[in-house]
C-alpha cells in the first residue's frame, strides 16, 4: 500500500522543500520507489533543490489539464534510479490545482509508487489545502521559534479538520515533528525553546531533530538533496528521520550542545 | 560560579518566556478553534438583548462551549452591575 507523506509547517522559510528533498531521496535510496511532488504552483522550487531545474519540461499543471501524460512529467532523478520528481507549474494562475486533478494523479501515482512526498508551499492558502488533503502521513517542520511553532499548532489543526481523512471519518492523519535549524549551544543558554518545549506545546511525535547546519546551504547551491551528504550532521540527521519513519530503533542526536556522539560516549574532551 | 551563570540565573531566560507566551496563545486558539463558528454572532446578539434591559458593559458577557464525547456545552455568564444604592 503507497503512503502519501505531506511535508507542511504553515510558516515559510523552516525547511519543508530541504526536508521533502531529503526525505525522498532517503526513501528511494533505501529501496522504496518514491514519488515527490512540489505543490508551490508558481514558485517551484523542489527542481533547484533536487538539481533537475534543467530537465524540467512538463509539470503537475500540464498532467492535471491532459496536456501530458504523468510520464512524461515525472522527471527521473540522477542520483537515484527509485525517485521521481513531478515540478510545481510556475504559472500565475493560482486555480490551476484542483482538488479532484490532484486526487486523480495521486490514484495513479499510488499504483506505481511505495511513498509519495507532497512538498506543500506555506500559508493556508489552496496549494497548502491540496497538498495536505489526501495525506496518510503529516510530517510537519518547526522551528525553534515562536511564529514557526504557533503556526504548526494552526496547521495541526487544519489536518484535523479539514483533510480527506477528517472529512470521512477515517482514521487522522498521523502526524510527525520535525525540528529543524536546532541549536543546542542556544537552547543550553536559554535563548532558543527546547526540544522539552517545543514538545510540550504541540504534544506532537517527535520524528528528529535537525541541526542548524551550513551544509544545508551547501547542499542546496549545488542541487544535492543534503541527506546524500552522508558526512553532515544535517545529512545524518535526515537518515535518522528516515530510518524511524520506517520502524527502525534510532536514539535521538543532535539534541545536547556536544556535537561529537562518540566523543561523549567515550568520555573524551 | 563563572559570570555566565551568574547571569543565567538572575534574569529569566527568553527561552521560557517565548514557551510561556506560546503555551498561553495555543491554548486559547485552541479552544476557539473547536467553536462552532455561529458562537462570535450569537454572542454580539445576546449582549444585544440584555443591553435593553440592563446596562451592562460589553465585557460581561462570556459564552464558552465545551465539547467531550457525548455532550455539546454552552455556559453563558452575564455579570450583572452591583445594586445601586436605594435612594431615600
Amino acid at each position: 500500500m503507497a503512503r502519501i507523506i505531506v511535508v507542511t509547517s504553515g510558516k515559510g522559510g523552516v525547511g519543508k522543500t530541504t526536508t521533502s528533498a531529503a526525505i525522498a531521496m532517503g526513501l528511494a535510496k533505501k529501496g522504496h520507489k518514491t514519488a515527490v511532488i512540489d505543490f508551490d504552483v508558481g514558485l517551484r522550487n523542489l527542481d533547484l533543490i533536487m538539481g533537475c531545474e534543467r530537465r524540467v519540461v512538463y509539470d503537475f499543471v500540464n498532467v492535471i489539464n491532459g496536456e501530458a501524460t504523468l510520464n512524461q512529467a515525472l522527471i527521473r532523478d540522477k542520483n537515484c534510479n527509485q525517485l521521481y520528481i513531478l515540478p510545481a507549474s510556475q504559472t500565475r494562475d493560482k486555480d490551476a490545482l484542483s482538488q479532484e486533478g490532484v486526487g486523480k494523479i495521486l490514484d495513479e501515482l499510488r499504483k506505481e509508487f511505495k511513498y509519495i512526498v507532497c512538498d506543500s508551499p506555506a500559508g493556508i492558502e489552496k496549494g497548502a489545502h491540496l497538498a495536505m488533503y489526501y495525506a496518510d502521513d503529516a510530517f510537519i517542520v518547526t522551528n525553534p521559534e515562536v511564529s514557526s511553532v504557533r503556526d504548526s499548532d494552526r496547521m495541526l489543526g487544519i489536518l484535523s479538520s479539514k483533510s480527506r481523512r477528517a472529512e470521512l471519518n477515517e482514521e487522522p492523519i498521523k502526524e510527525y515533528l520535525l525540528l529543524s535549524r536546532y541549536s543546542p549551544d542556544r537552547v543550553k543558554l536559554g535563548e532558543m525553546l527546547s526540544v522539552e518545549d517545543v514538545q510540550d506545546i504541540l504534544s506532537l511525535h517527535l520524528l528528529g531533530v535537525i541541526p542548524e547546519s551550513k551544509s544545508v546551504l551547501n547542499a542546496s547551491n549545488s542541487g544535492m538533496p543534503v541527506i546524500l551528504d552522508e558526512k553532515s550532521d544535517a545529512g545524518q540527521a535526515y537518515a535518522d528521520i528516515v530510518d524511524r519513519y520506517l520502524g527502525e530503533d534510532r536514539p535521538h542526536r543532535f539534541i545536547d550542545e556536544d556535537k561529537g556522539f562518540f566523543r561523549k560516549l567515550f568520555g573524551g574532551k | 560560579m563563572s559570570l555566565l551563570d551568574y547571569f543565567k540565573i538572575s534574569k529569566e531566560s527568553t527561552a521560557s518566556l517565548a514557551k510561556e507566551r506560546l503555551q498561553i496563545l495555543v491554548a486559547h486558539e485552541r479552544s476557539s478553534r473547536n467553536q462552532p463558528s455561529y458562537l462570535p454572532q450569537m454572542q454580539k446578539e445576546l449582549l444585544e438583548v440584555i443591553r435593553k434591559y440592563i446596562n451592562v458593559g460589553q465585557d460581561a458577557i462570556s459564552v464558552s462551549f465545551e465539547q467531550d464525547e457525548d455532550q455539546e456545552t454552552l455556559e453563558l455568564n452575564i455579570v450583572l452591575p452591583d445594586l445601586q444604592p436605594k435612594n431615600t
